[in-house]
């Protein structure tokens, strides 16, 4: 009787020292976990595909159609680094990543490339293990306002309540702003964005804050978007960008040169219609150098000469992808004007 | 009175042929007087039910207006600014008309959409011929295994002249039947063995029973999909994925499995201790004991829990839209973010509340219906 209890005891014993060696091998295996250097472009042209991280469905940056078709600024991104690669613009696999799980999908190498309106930050790029590529959107946090309420100018809003996400950067922004302009207000603070939406369209609040991109977004949804103002003042920097595994420098270069070319070729005048004629006619040195006529600048990336020239037939110049996907939804240029226009922060080093 | 009852008893005697029974005065059956008894006994009940019956009225003619009178059906081309005209007096079923394929089906191939409907219909059939009593055979574990089968082929393609389709386009519909099916499917068994184990006179295998299911109890179905979803993946070599669906599926299997295993062992212990012993006495082994005495009475006790169990984890599943794949849920909410379709949430929501409750009330009613087949001993 004894003995058998005797063993009873051991196996329990047994039981948990196993559970605790198993749990620590896990504990101790992320520590090891090394992002392999430039695995990536061999990965991607072995699968024949880039797996590019996408929002599960933000207006304007990723959404699918009617067909299940993804669009927008972010995916023309997708498709403007696939057809780099393979010269189509089809061979992306697109996997929704939500706020939560996008760092793990890239960290895990589940998806490539992130092209999910991600902020560039000192923590995000230290410490997450990736590398933003360009910054592909200048955003910032602003404000909305009922016209009817004549309010011209952030400052105006002292004593104002406003509408405002918790636990987001923009609630912080919000609050430092505030005190740093010593304005006064109320925040009425709800979880949703679609409830902040109809909160502050109900009148619960006299402004409603997010990211301009998200405000405008909301604008152009509502019946009349006269009857609502953006104000002009920005009161946080939100540069969004592609984002890609740290330690990787042949693809990151590949997406940053990819965004490079996009404006560049904006700057050049050159679009999806007219870039095979320039590329037959043009005889500028940027253009032939942006398209592939002149220099071994497409081989320095390990991709075809005549990448750019593919992927602006693809996709389109910068500023028409952004005609394309986020004017429909009533956002201005602003800061993403190329920086030959005033207040325009686009600018590309050169191509040579 | 007296001569009442001699006429009936003449009637009776000379034989006419007979006559229809009268029924009672209408004062006293029928619906007229089950209002009276119900609705309007008093004067505080006659008040109450006019009040009551003139806002009921006057809800079910505003949702008439708004659901059909006043709806748009469909509008060409994405142009909204008819349905943005009603500006809340009618329904925009237009959304549904236009968005219903990728509601239904998600992100899959456009030209490709007969699969995934025809992977809807193979589960429905397959619900259908489970339920019935007349197919419960060994045959049935055939039938499961080929329409398993088919369905993974329908839905991944890749032979018999279907294109491959990946599994993160797939979305939709059958995203929630897959999750959970397959969950309910392999979480049962696992649920009895777990509860049978909770009862075992084994230590180590009764702890580790214990351990699984308070663990699995102690955290909410997202942070187990979060462990899935964002903490797994870091633990497995790089290059190495388990695919986001699987290890959504494991989840809700383990999830399932913790809850309804303590549902089983509800039953197991409710069953009175002189079946053990009658079994025991009859020398029968464990397993013996259990398939055959045990778990078909314990099993029949508990069909109300279990299928509240089901009921509750075929909703849950829409929980994956946190890890980004696109239920039925997820997929309808997507559909609204288009700018054109913003603020239709309504109508997107009606019509997925309408699929959930065709599937939950199937449910229900037919497990009362079994209930009440298997449980008809009790009533004699």
């Amino acid at each position: 009787m004894v003995s058998f209890r005797k063993s009873r005891g051991s196996v329990i014993r047994a039981a948990v020292l196993s559970a605790l060696v198993i749990g620590s091998t896990f504990a101790a295996a992320p520590a090891s976990a090394q992002p392999q250097a430039t695995a990536t472009l061999d990965a991607i042209r072995a699968r024949g595909s880039l797996v590019c991280g996408v929002n599960t469905g933000l207006a304007g940056f990723a959404q699918p159609d009617s067909q299940g078709v993804w669009r927008g600024f972010d995916v023309d991104y997708c498709r403007a680094v696939a057809v780099a690669l393979f010269n189509d613009p089809n061979r992306v696999r697109y996997v929704p990543t939500t706020a939560q799980n996008r760092f793990t999908a890239l960290q895990s190498g589940e998806v490539d490339m992130l092209a999910r309106n991600t902020t560039w930050t000192l923590s995000r790029d230290t410490s997450l293990g990736l590398d933003f590529a360009a910054t592909s959107f200048y955003d910032g946090q602003g404000f909305m306002v009922k016209r009817s309420a004549n309010v011209e100018h952030a400052p105006q809003l002292d004593g104002a309540t406003i509408c405002v996400q918790p636990g987001t950067t923009t609630e912080q922004n919000l609050a430092d702003w505030a005190r740093a302009n010593n304005i006064r207000f109320t925040p009425v603070v709800i979880e949703r964005i679609e409830d902040n939406i109809s909160a502050y369209l109900a009148g619960r609040c006299d402004a409603y804050t997010t990211d301009v991109s998200g405000l405008a977004a909301t604008r152009a949804a509502q019946a009349s978007p006269n009857d609502h103002v953006i104000l002009p003042e920005v009161i946080s920097k939100e540069p969004l960008g592609p984002a890609v595994r740290h330690g990787d420098q042949r693809f990151t270069d590949l997406v940053r040169w990819i965004h490079f070319g996009l404006v560049t070729a904006e700057e050049l005048g050159i679009t999806s219609g007219n870039a095979a004629q320039a590329a037959a006619n043009d005889q500028r040195p940027d253009a032939r150098r942006l398209l592939g006529r002149t220099g071994e600048l497409g081989a320095m990336l390990s991709v075809d000469n005549a990448f750019m020239l593919n992927v602006i037939r693809a996709v389109g110049n910068y500023g028409e992808i952004f005609n394309r996907n986020l004017t429909p939804i009533g956002l201005q240029r602003g800061p993403n004007a190329l920086w030959t226009t005033p207040g325009g922060l686009q600018y590309a080093p050169p191509f040579r | 009175m007296a001569s009442d009852t001699t006429t009936t008893q003449l009637a009776v005697a000379t034989a006419v042929p007979e006559a229809a029974p009268r029924t009672p005065p209408i004062s006293v059956i029928g619906p007229i007087a089950w209002m009276r008894a119900n609705l309007f006994s008093g004067w505080i009940s006659t008040a109450v039910t006019l009040a009551l019956a003139y806002l009921i009225a006057r809800w079910v003619i505003g949702f008439v207006d708004w659901a059909f009178i006043n709806a748009i059906w469909s509008v060409p081309n994405n142009q909204t600014q008819a349905c943005r005209d009603l500006r809340g007096t009618g329904a925009c079923w237009a959304v549904v008309t236009e968005k219903h394929r990728f509601i239904l089906f998600g992100t899959y191939p456009y030209e490709q959409h007969w699969r995934p409907a025809l992977v809807c219909v193979l589960f429905v059939g397959l619900y259908i011929v489970s339920a019935m009593r007349r197919f419960w055979r060994k045959e049935l574990a055939l039938v499961w295994i080929l329409a398993l089968t088919a369905i993974g082929i329908l839905m991944w393609g890749g032979i018999l002249g279907m294109p491959y389709v990946p599994q993160e386009r797939w979305g939709g519909l059958p995203i929630t039947l897959i999750l959970s099916t397959f969950g309910l499917a392999f979480a049962f068994p696992l649920a009895i063995l777990v509860a049978l184990g909770r009862r075992s006179k084994m230590p180590a295998i009764k702890a580790i029973c214990v351990l699984y299911v308070e663990l699995i109890r102690g955290v909410p179905l997202i942070s187990l999909l979060f462990m899935a979803s964002v903490m797994f993946p870091l633990f497995l070599p790089e290059g190495m994925n388990i695919d986001k669906l699987l290890r959504a599926q494991i989840a809700i299997i383990l999830f399932a499995g913790a809850y309804l295993a303590e549902v089983v062992r509800g039953g197991l212990q409710a069953l009175d201790k002189g079946q053990y012993e009658a079994a025991d006495a009859l020398g029968l082994s464990y397993w013996h004991k259990t398939s055959f005495i045990i778990l078909p009475q314990a099993l029949r006790l508990v069909i109300p829990p279990l299928v509240n169990t089901f009921i509750g984890f075929f909703k849950d599943t829409s929980l994956v839209l946190i890890i980004g794949i696109f239920d039925l849920l997820t997929a309808g909410k997507t559909a609204i973010v288009e700018p054109a379709w913003q603020g239709f949430g309504v109508e997107v929501y009606i019509t997925i509340g309408l699929i959930y409750f065709c599937f939950c009330f199937a449910m229900s009613k037919y497990s009362q219906g079994l209930e009440a087949e298997l449980n008809r001993h009790r009533r004699r």
